[in-house]
């Protein structure tokens, strides 16, 4: 029954990522004219209209975008941009960039350092806020309480660009302890995480811990919670065992959603930290009016946001045995 | 801290805590005795093999788009190509004005000049009676190509991976894993196939609509391959080698020839270009077959060079290395330059062979800060100065002068600074009806225009000093540049007490009231005086620098509309002759005024003719001047021409002259033989390190700090011990406790 249920979200999928496609068509060629991608490419110096003519030719811009009224039948349709450059990627065969790279093949190098970082920011951050949103709740309405609140407040007032440059201004310049930026592989690259790990889990307490209090805080007043005390039960055996595992499903409904797009990285991290992953790609990629690199990003962040929905639904099954996908 | 301190330091702290606090101490002992242990540095961001290296350190902001010489035109790719391909001809590293020396080549051609009929002309011949003129380039015998699989070959004499099979496609991922490469020696066909790249159908050289004007048969050289490429199935190779071009033809194993239509004295400039680069036919075919391209092996990503350095390491999404070419010899370092250059120690290693530094790595740098702080902490050998930095590297003092600060001067860091070779103006469209035109009326208008926007005013507050007003069009370090009074531009300034002020609003306000804009009001109508300046400056960063402009032409009562618009939107309206009032710059090809002057000619009018003079000036006397001027030597006799043509400019005032921007490097004490050169990018090789000064300062300043750590434990302790108090009395509350919340 599960299989069935989710090969009929895949099939949902299918309209949903053809939507996205167009709409990621519509809005990129609103503000741009494939003249403007061949004079972004070919330099502002010495540009001249055959060129711009052979850039267009040689990489498939040269014909009508939705429509080729020249052309009968079906291939008015399919003799296009949109056509040729849109069906490919169903088959997730993302073509090449404007510069000639092949997109599919820098998309499986670059998530790997995304991976990098936002995997343990993800486990380590969940972990973290859980265990300090159920402090708060253990020690709710104490000073600890009302100060681990404004200290949530305060660390979600603050931008993440303050944490990043803050970190990197303490850690790195001052104490020297890391690298201020940069990334390796393996055992070397360590240094490099750990700072932007640190930071991305330290940004992230307020919001997160704020928000698994509140659901805490709701679950604490239930029955169950006084049956649990009633028992003799510690207050920690009650909150970790019992209060936990009945939020898991507000938890799991923000968390799970967000695994298969941790592969997508962070803009302004990788960035600052020197970090080759996919959010760099593409910001790099806006700004150089890649048409091809947008698009796919775009593609692959919507597959991964149904994949994540998908995987919410199933995690559901596995926390609450009430619920039955069908 | 002493270890022994240390020691008393937590003892200390661990007998004030209770129990359990002093539980969690214990565990976070190793970490406080660790922090400050020892002389490690913890923060070095490149191996610890490479350590005390023969190494530099770089870094670049964004992934080169080319590195095939014929695709090529960015700063940010000439800085890695430039090290690995070798034109013909570079730029002398020490001697200005820039001077070319031969590179590749035996010595810089001289053009031969010949009329319609074939009979060769004297070298001064007129411009007029010149139908062609033909480079005769000599190159060195005995250079070689680096180490590259497209020439490995194998004991039968074939080459070994001209027809890779699937099978070996799966074991290849970079360049790398090819097991065998080869060499050999450079020719003078290479050269000739490089030209003929520039017409490729599937390559986009930025160069080929100029060259095709001028190198003879260019143009219909690209007909025909995109003839032959059409019979070709997709991706085939297409065989350059077999179709000839009679502007680039092969004389003998060492020398090339290039024929040229008319007189094109500046084509000697772009032979120092990577243009005109040597490309092995071998390389080309072997890059491809199919297959490699799909794994990002490419011309445009791994070049094929014989210069002193090759690429290594590719990956622009993290690091790009150079190493030293194994077969690259035969050049030294300079043995003269410019006066005060001996005294600089510019002149120490003379003689010396080239180049001196072993590996440069490029690191990816997306964001200045932490460049800038990996500069400071050694990391990097040199560092450019942005806004954000400037006051904490470079201090003006009262008269002007610009120094170091005392931080930099106590890390031994020194200054270096450059005019560039740019010009940044605001432009008027000649063509609109109320700015532009060569009325009496409009001129004034510019004039008084040019005058209320205070660019000394603007270089103060927007480039932290760093920039010249500009009196014209042409950089100081190029030809036909004048200093002092005799560069003097009268319609702006005045000289007084030896140097150019700025004329006063006054006189603005009455070549305004002249223009027929009294008070800036127009005088038929009585309506204010709106003008529209576009810009692509969107950023919120940009607002200040809007408001300024605004503020400048509110001086003389004219309002100034800017739009803001995107890069796009911004070249349309240039394009097609929308703008009013724009900004814009320049950065030279090469150093010789024409590729200046050329920018206000009649017929590179932007939005009639598609060229480069986005004012759409267009003064019959100055391009007359212009025609006479270009095909000239420098001399006396061109200096008096150009100073006519600037002259006639600067009354038309088709541009508010702007700046030529100041370029402020910074460099570490073990960075040796560094002097800014704008023309030449393949400064590399000239360069040398004293790594063991490099490791010992950075041993010095990256010391770890201890306390922090020790710190950061405390709080823990402190933060976690009333918690676990707190939750102990809880637990050991009895239901009946009247403290109980429950």
């Amino acid at each position: 029954m599960m299989i069935g249920y989710i090969l009929r979200r895949l099939l949902y999928a299918i309209p949903i990522l053809i939507g996205v496609n167009v709409l990621t068509f519509a809005l990129f060629f609103v503000v741009n004219t494939p003249d403007d991608m061949a004079r972004i490419n070919l330099g502002v110096k010495h540009v001249t209209p055959d060129a711009i003519a052979k850039w267009k030719e040689d990489h498939g811009y040269n014909k009508p975008l939705v429509l080729n009224k020249q052309a009968g039948g079906w291939r008015a349709l399919t003799d296009t941009v949109f056509f040729e450059k849109s069906a490919a990627m169903f088959a997730f065969r993302f073509g090449r960039s404007d510069d000639g790279r092949d997109i599919g093949r820098e998309i499986k190098t670059r998530m790997w350092p995304s991976l990098a970082i936002a995997l343990p920011v993800f486990l380590v951050g969940l972990a973290v806020n859980v265990s300090f949103a159920l402090m708060m709740v253990f020690f709710r309405a104490t000073y600890l309480d009302f100060v681990g609140v404004v200290a949530c407040v305060a660390m979600m007032s603050i931008s993440g660009l303050f944490y990043i440059i803050a970190g990197q201004f303490l850690v790195s310049k001052l104490w020297h302890w890391v690298p201020i930026s940069g990334f390796d592989w393996g055992w070397d690259g360590f240094k490099f995480l750990v700072l932007p790990v640190a930071i991305g889990v330290v940004s992230g307490i307020g919001a997160g811990a704020r928000w698994y209090r509140t659901l805490f805080i709701e679950e604490i007043g239930k029955d169950y919670v006084r049956t649990a005390r009633a028992k003799g039960l510690s207050e920690w055996r009650v909150l970790f065992r019992h209060v936990l595992k009945n939020a898991m499903i507000p938890i799991l409904t923000g968390a799970v959603v967000v695994i298969p797009l941790l592969f997508m990285g962070s803009l302004i991290t990788e960035s600052f930290f020197g970090i080759p992953g996919l959010g760099s790609y593409t910001i790099d990629a806006i700004n150089s009016q890649d048409f091809s690199v947008v698009r796919a990003m775009v593609f692959l962040g919507s597959l991964l946001y149904i994949a994540g929905l998908i995987l919410t639904d199933i995690s559901y099954t596995l926390v609450d045995p009430r619920v039955r996908l069908e | 801290m002493a270890i022994a301190a240390r020691i008393v330091c937590v003892k200390i702290v661990a007998d004030l805590l209770p129990l359990s606090g002093r539980r969690c101490l214990v565990c976070l002992l190793p970490i406080l005795m660790l922090a400050g242990c020892g002389d490690t540095v913890w923060n070095d961001p490149y191996p610890a093999a490479d350590s005390g290296k023969n190494i530099l350190y770089s870094a670049f902001s964004e992934r080169p788009k080319h590195l095939d010489p014929v695709q090529s035109y960015a700063e940010n790719e000439a800085t890695i190509i430039s090290q690995i391909y070798m034109p013909p001809l570079q730029y002398h590293y020490l001697k200005r004005p820039y001077t070319l020396i031969p590179y590749a080549a035996r010595e810089v051609p001289v053009p031969r000049y010949f009329d319609a009929a074939g009979r060769e002309l004297p070298a001064d011949a007129a411009a007029g009676q010149v139908d062609h003129s033909v480079y005769d380039i000599h190159i060195r015998p005995g250079i070689r190509y680096q180490p590259h699989p497209a020439f490995a070959r194998g004991p039968d004499g074939k080459l070994l991976y001209r027809h890779l099979t699937a099978e070996e496609l799966d074991k290849i991922d970079t360049l790398a894993d090819f097991p065998q490469q080869g060499s050999r020696e450079l020719v003078a066909a290479d050269y000739v196939y490089e030209i003929k790249r520039l017409a490729h159908p599937h390559l986009h050289s930025p160069i080929f609509g100029l060259m095709s004007q001028y190198i003879v048969g260019l143009k219909d050289y690209a007909a025909t391959l995109k003839q032959a490429d059409a019979a070709l199935p997709p991706d085939a190779y297409l065989d350059l080698t077999r179709y000839p071009l009679a502007g680039a033809q092969v004389l003998d194993r060492y020398t090339y020839r290039i024929t040229v239509r008319g007189k094109y004295p500046q084509f000697v400039y772009w032979l120092a270009m990577s243009f005109f680069a040597p490309l092995p036919p071998e390389a080309d075919r072997f890059y491809a077959q199919p297959g490699l391209a799909a794994k990002n092996i490419t011309l445009d990503w791994y070049p094929v060079g014989t210069g002193p350095y090759r690429l290594t390491e590719n990956n622009p999404n993290r690091r790009m290395v150079l190493e030293r070419n194994p077969y690259y010899s035969g050049e030294f370092y300079p043995s003269e330059g410019e006066p005060g250059d001996a005294a600089a120690g510019l002149l120490a290693d003379a003689g010396k062979p080239l180049p001196f530094i072993d590996k440069v790595v490029f690191s990816l740098e997306k964001e200045n800060i932490p460049y800038w702080n990996k500069f400071l902490q050694g990391y990097y050998d040199a560092s450019g100065l942005a806004s954000d930095s400037f006051d904490q590297a470079v201090q003006v003092s009262s008269q002007g002068n610009v120094g170091l600060t005392d931080a930099m001067r106590k890390q031994g860091i020194r200054l270096q600074t450059s005019v560039a070779t740019s010009t940044m103006y605001m432009g008027f469209n000649m063509l609109d009806p109320v700015v532009g035109g060569l009325s009496e009326r409009a001129r004034k208008l510019r004039q008084a225009i040019s005058i209320a926007v205070d660019f000394e005013e603007f270089v103060s507050i927007f480039a932290n000093g760093r920039g010249i007003p500009a009196q014209g069009p042409i950089p100081p370090g190029i030809f036909g540049h004048r200093d002092g009074r005799e560069g003097l531009n009268p319609y702006v300034y005045d000289w007084v007490d030896g140097r150019p002020q700025r004329k006063s609003v006054a006189v603005a306000k009455q070549l305004l009231a002249e223009a027929g804009y009294p008070n800036g009001r127009d005088a038929a109508t009585g309506q204010p005086l709106l003008l529209y300046l576009d810009t692509t400056a969107t950023g919120v960063g940009s607002k200040a620098s809007s408001d300024w402009l605004v503020k400048q032409f509110r001086k003389i009562n004219v309002e100034l509309v800017v739009r803001a618009t995107d890069w796009n939107r911004f070249q349309d309206k240039i394009r097609k002759g929308n703008a009013q009032i724009f900004y814009q710059g320049w950065n030279a090809d090469y150093p010789d005024p024409e590729n200046f002057l050329f920018l206000l000619h009649g017929h590179q009018g932007r939005s009639l003719q598609g060229g480069e003079n986005s004012s759409n000036y267009d003064n019959p006397e100055y391009d007359r001047l212009f025609d006479q001027m270009k095909n000239m030597d420098n001399g006396p006799q061109r200096q008096a021409i150009i100073d006519r043509m600037v002259d006639v400019a600067r009354r038309d005032a088709p541009w508010i002259w702007g700046f030529h921007p100041k370029d402020y490097v910074l460099q570490h004490a073990w960075l040796h033989n560094s002097k800014p050169n704008q023309m030449a990018k393949n400064a590399l090789k000239y360069q040398r390190l004293d790594p063991a000064l490099r490791e010992l300062s950075r041993r010095q300043w990256n010391r770890p700090e201890g306390w922090p750590l020790a710190g950061l434990a405390a709080m823990l302790v402190l933060i976690v011990a009333p918690a676990v108090a707190v939750y102990r009395r809880r637990e050991r509350r009895t239901a009946n406790d009247p403290k109980s919340g429950s």
